[in-house]
């Protein structure tokens, strides 16, 4: 690595992050902290029927005995749960504003700035918007126009609990149980708000579904809950975003997304992640500990997993697929870089239950700075899952020479039908091509951001159009 | 004078290669530089270039009224300077157009030139393609990822057609051509000669 390599890099890491604002907005929490009576106010607050605090109140309980999952490649201080806000919302949201002219302004000029405008006319053409600052939606676009036509329900998680009670009983908790460990637990006790997609049966949705979510408030945790359900021979596509100001501390960001895919229903989910990473000293930053998991739930249904991971100090996520319906297709593209001090342990899960289930997996990760890069995957074949496949792609770029990547691959089989194949690189970018592309004229910095994109490609190219380019530009290290 | 290299000694790692080279040329002239393997043509090549593992132990080299030290490698380039690799390197997933639409354009924001719009481009390569056989096919893959070493050979030969620049230099171009590249090839030189 020469000098002027080191240069660009330094340019890099020390490049702002351009989300970092803080809006001034005054918000309204619970005590710090987390025990039953939080639990009971964030409840209360949404206005939830008794079954939904009860089953809060089960998730806690058993959320106490549990111990945080351990096993990730992170090096990170114990989380002080009781230094936590569990619950954030701008002053004056008891209800859900009906329309934009109830919604502060300052509200509206902090999407504004994050380049998603929350009026119809000027959201970009064909995606419909959910938007949730802090621990509430602010506003879901296009909702009545998908409702009506097509019977399609798209609002928030809170919503939902309300006006869908049905769809929420049999669903909310069906893929990822509260149990599941201690993350899932946690969310399913105090998860604030989120996104509720439902599309009928053979309805294809016309536009992207797409939620925004931005942690604004100091010391305040975002547990979103998201569920998608797809009935049968439906489709959807659905992208999610997220950014947060700088702060010096880190904050904790707990989700859970469930998505359920019946017969012939596909859904294809999209998360574009940028959340506050922290300094170049390796300071502030959101800890992201994410569970998501996908449910073909029917024969020839499809879930596809697209993400790009830029932001956030510690990510430790697994979108993953459980293959039940016979024929059904998971699918895992990711591309995940870190700098400065950043970690990341991501990667997926596929699990084959069903004949003739096929699994892909295509993952991408770039390290600079002193970060480390961990692919963490589990591929398993259960004993009925005949003649399953899978495949698995994982290259590893290294930009410098004090950061790391790990590739950790688990295959499981208890079918002899399955095949699998596995494909591992792990390579450096090359002063020879950095030379070649500078000999035909192309400046240090596009040449790199040539050569990352070049990478990237494959992954880049699954999301969808609109969001692409502005993946493309994120992976040009965040400028 | 055009290129005018003068007393100039090349060290790497610990090795002398070069010791005291003189060379002028001029404008529309063709060199041909002859010697055994490691006797420095590629560290001459690469020292013009601008490749920074060499050290410059002595000597100066006036391209174009510059003093070439005071450019690196891509303001080289950009003054009209094209090195045809002896081994071109991969990029996996860097499609040629884009790239070379890059090139060509970087080159003409120096020069203060209007720069040329995709479909111009895309027109402008293809028909350079075609001038010196190349399949159209072969457009649409990355940069020489894949190819055959006589196919990397071509492709060296259509972006310099396409950068059009003042001095070519061509490390061992025709090594590894069967004669059918190599005609393409030498084509492509006396193409770019006669247009001077």
């Amino acid at each position: 690595m020469n000098s002027e390599t080191l240069n660009t890099l330094d340019t890099y890491s020390k490049n702002k992050y351009k989300y970092g604002f803080v809006t001034d907005i005054d918000n309204e929490k619970p005590k710090k902290g987390l025990d039953e009576d939080t639990i009971k106010f964030i409840s209360l607050k949404k206005n939830e029927p008794d079954w939904m605090l009860e089953w809060r109140l089960k998730a806690f309980s058993k959320w106490k005995k549990m111990k945080e999952p351990k096993w990730a490649n992170l090096n990170f201080p114990e989380i002080d749960y009781q230094d936590i806000y569990y619950y954030s919302a701008p002053k004056g949201f008891e209800k859900k504003p009906k329309d934009l002219s109830e919604v502060d302004p300052k509200l509206i000029e902090t999407y504004n700035k994050l380049g998603i405008p929350l009026e119809e006319q000027k959201v970009l053409a064909g995606v419909a918007v959910d938007v949730v600052f802090d621990s509430v939606s602010v506003a879901t676009t296009y909702k009545g126009e998908l409702e009506k036509k097509l019977g399609i329900i798209f609002c928030s998680i809170g919503e939902a609990i309300q006006k869908h009670p049905d769809l929420i009983k049999k669903y909310l908790g069906s893929v990822i149980p509260a149990g599941d460990h201690s993350f899932s637990a946690l969310n399913s006790a105090v998860f604030t708000d989120g996104s509720f997609v439902y599309i009928p049966e053979g309805v294809k949705c016309p536009m992207e579904l797409s939620t925004y979510f931005r942690i604004n408030a100091e010391n305040t945790g975002q547990f979103e809950r998201t569920l998608i359900i797809a009935d049968k021979g439906s489709y959807v596509s659905y992208l999610e975003g997220c950014t947060a100001p700088k702060r010096d501390d880190n904050q904790l960001h707990a989700a859970n997304v469930e998505l359920v895919a019946l017969d012939d229903a596909e859904i294809k989910y999209s998360t574009v992640q940028n959340w506050y990473p922290g300094d170049e000293y390796g300071k502030g930053g959101i800890y992201n500990f994410v569970t998501k998991r996908g449910l073909c739930a029917g024969k020839n249904s499809k879930i596809s997993w697209t993400q790009v991971e830029t932001g956030s100090a510690i990510t430790w996520k697994y979108p993953s697929c459980i293959l039940k319906g016979d024929n059904s297709i998971g699918e895992f593209y990711s591309v995940a870089i870190t700098n400065n001090f950043q970690q990341a342990d991501t990667g997926t899960k596929m699990t084959h239950i069903g004949k003739n289930t096929k699994s892909k997996i295509i993952s991408k990760g770039i390290s600079l700075g002193k970060s480390q890069n961990t692919y963490r995957g589990e591929v398993s074949f259960l004993r009925k899952a005949d003649k399953a496949r899978n495949y698995t792609q994982c290259d590893s770029l290294l930009v410098g020479n004090k950061c790391g990547a790990h590739t950790v691959p688990y295959i499981d089989s208890k079918n002899n039908t399955a095949v699998i194949e596995h494909e591992a690189s792990t390579s450096k970018i090359n002063e020879d091509q950095l030379y070649y592309c500078r000999q035909r004229g192309l400046s240090h910095e596009e040449a790199v951001s040539l050569i990352v994109n070049g990478f990237c490609k494959q992954v880049l190219q699954e999301l969808p159009m609109e969001f692409a380019v502005e993946a493309q530009k994120t992976c040009i290290y965040f400028s | 004078m055009f290129l005018e290299i003068k007393d100039l000694s090349v060290k790497i790692e610990n090795k002398n290669i070069l010791r005291g080279l003189n060379l002028n040329i001029n404008k529309g002239e063709v060199h041909a530089i002859m010697g055994p393997n490691g006797c420095g043509k590629s560290t001459l090549a690469n020292v013009l270039a601008g490749k920074e593992d060499y050290e410059i132990l002595n000597g100066k080299i006036n391209f174009k009224d510059n003093d070439l030290f005071d450019l690196n490698i891509e303001e080289r380039a950009q003054e009209g300077m094209f090195l045809a690799f002896q081994y071109p390197v991969e990029i996996p997933g860097v499609n040629i157009t884009p790239f070379l639409h890059s090139a060509i354009n970087s080159k003409r924001k120096r020069m203060n030139e209007e720069e040329i719009d995709n479909l111009s481009f895309a027109k402008l390569l293809k028909s350079k393609a075609s001038d010196l056989g190349i399949n159209i096919d072969m457009l649409k893959r990355s940069v020489n990822t894949g190819f055959s070493g006589g196919e990397k050979k071509r492709y060296e030969i259509l972006q310099m057609s396409i950068l059009n620049p003042d001095l070519a230099i061509l490390d061992e171009t025709d090594s590894g051509l069967d004669i059918d590249a190599l005609k393409i090839v030498t084509e492509g030189v006396n193409k770019l000669k006669t247009k001077k």
